[in-house]
């Protein structure tokens, strides 16, 4: 379980650094901390792969990446490690996670997400990818967005109360 | 229309963003511009919504927990059921996808409890069962997003 110290840090993070010229302050004082604390800490957590990146957190259909696909595979489990890493290594590719399979109905191990502004652009990214990673030998799909229905960095309820931002 | 200070600060900083007393001053100094230009164009892109915030990914279940959701919903109820998913304030992500699982969303509570009394609240009230993905490994290492302007569409 996390440090609860690192858990306040990142619920007050984690709603983004103030846009001022001292963005660490702002934040270290409503922890009762000192700036340097929170740098030094910050760099810890994220070396440690605990923030697996601080910076500007893009958000894709207003910068016009419209097509949205979320690549689903069923890979044997011997096998998806490797594949897994080797389809992340793909600049257009934003996620890839392994997740359990559900039985016949859904039987998919490995999912990934390319977004693209145009659905051709995407198709033909998942073709790239499926020849350089032989993704063709196993059952897949893909599953293009159709409505937003709501779509904000994640929030979770922390014990305290009060939503707080978490990106996943 | 983008100009190029902004287009450099989203394509640029979305790792690795300075971890100094005054980052937007260490920004504009590797830019050539002055601080106040960045404050102002990151203000800018936060106001017209390309970007979120400036701030941390944190990696998935490492605090709290979380899982994407599929569900299999009557075409003619998918509105309606999405729109009653969406005010949950554990729930975001919340997409139709073109397949049979016509919905798909995230949850994200503090603790597994939590996630599992928000599932079982949807499923008894929609009357549609939850297919529950946790991630069990993440593959990525996160670099960010490779923005593409060539297309001029921004």
């Amino acid at each position: 379980m996390m440090d609860p110290f690192d858990r306040r840090l990142l619920e007050a993070i984690q709603q983004g650094l103030p846009i001022t010229p001292r963005p660490y302050a702002a934040i270290a004082e409503r922890l009762g901390i000192q700036e340097a604390e929170l740098i030094e800490r910050l760099a810890v957590l994220r070396r440690q792969g605990l923030i697996k990146r601080l910076g500007v957190i893009v958000r894709h259909r207003p910068l016009g990446y419209t097509a949205n696909a979320m690549i689903v595979l069923d890979v044997p489990d011997r096998l998806v490690a490797q594949i897994g890493g080797h389809v992340s290594r793909f600049g257009f590719v934003t996620l890839c996670y392994r997740r359990p399979r559900h039985g016949e109905q859904w039987p998919y191990n490995l999912y990934c997400m390319i977004h693209g502004k145009s659905r051709g652009r995407v198709l033909q990214q998942f073709q790239q990818l499926s020849d350089s990673c032989g993704l063709r030998q196993f059952p897949g799909e893909v599953l293009f967005s159709r409505r937003c229905f709501k779509q904000r960095g994640a929030l979770y309820r922390s014990c305290h109360g009060g939503d707080r931002a978490l990106p996943i | 229309m983008l100009n190029e200070l902004q287009k450099r600060l989203l394509n640029d900083y979305q790792r690795d963003f300075p971890l100094s007393s005054q980052p937007y001053r260490d920004i504009a100094a590797e830019l050539g511009v002055a601080e106040a230009e960045v404050l102002t164009a990151l203000q800018y892109l936060i106001d017209q919504g390309y970007i979120s915030r400036v701030g941390p990914v944190i990696a998935p279940n490492r605090v709290g927990s979380s899982a994407l959701v599929a569900m299999r919903v009557p075409p003619e109820r998918l509105q309606q059921v999405a729109e009653w998913i969406s005010r949950f304030p554990e729930v975001n992500h919340n997409y139709e996808r073109e397949h049979h699982y016509n919905l798909w969303f995230v949850l994200i509570a503090s603790d597994r409890q939590h996630l599992q009394a928000v599932l079982d609240e949807i499923e008894k009230q929609t009357a549609v069962p939850a297919m529950q993905l946790p991630m069990l490994t993440d593959y990525g290492i996160d670099l960010g997003f490779e923005l593409d302007w060539n297309d001029g569409s921004v």
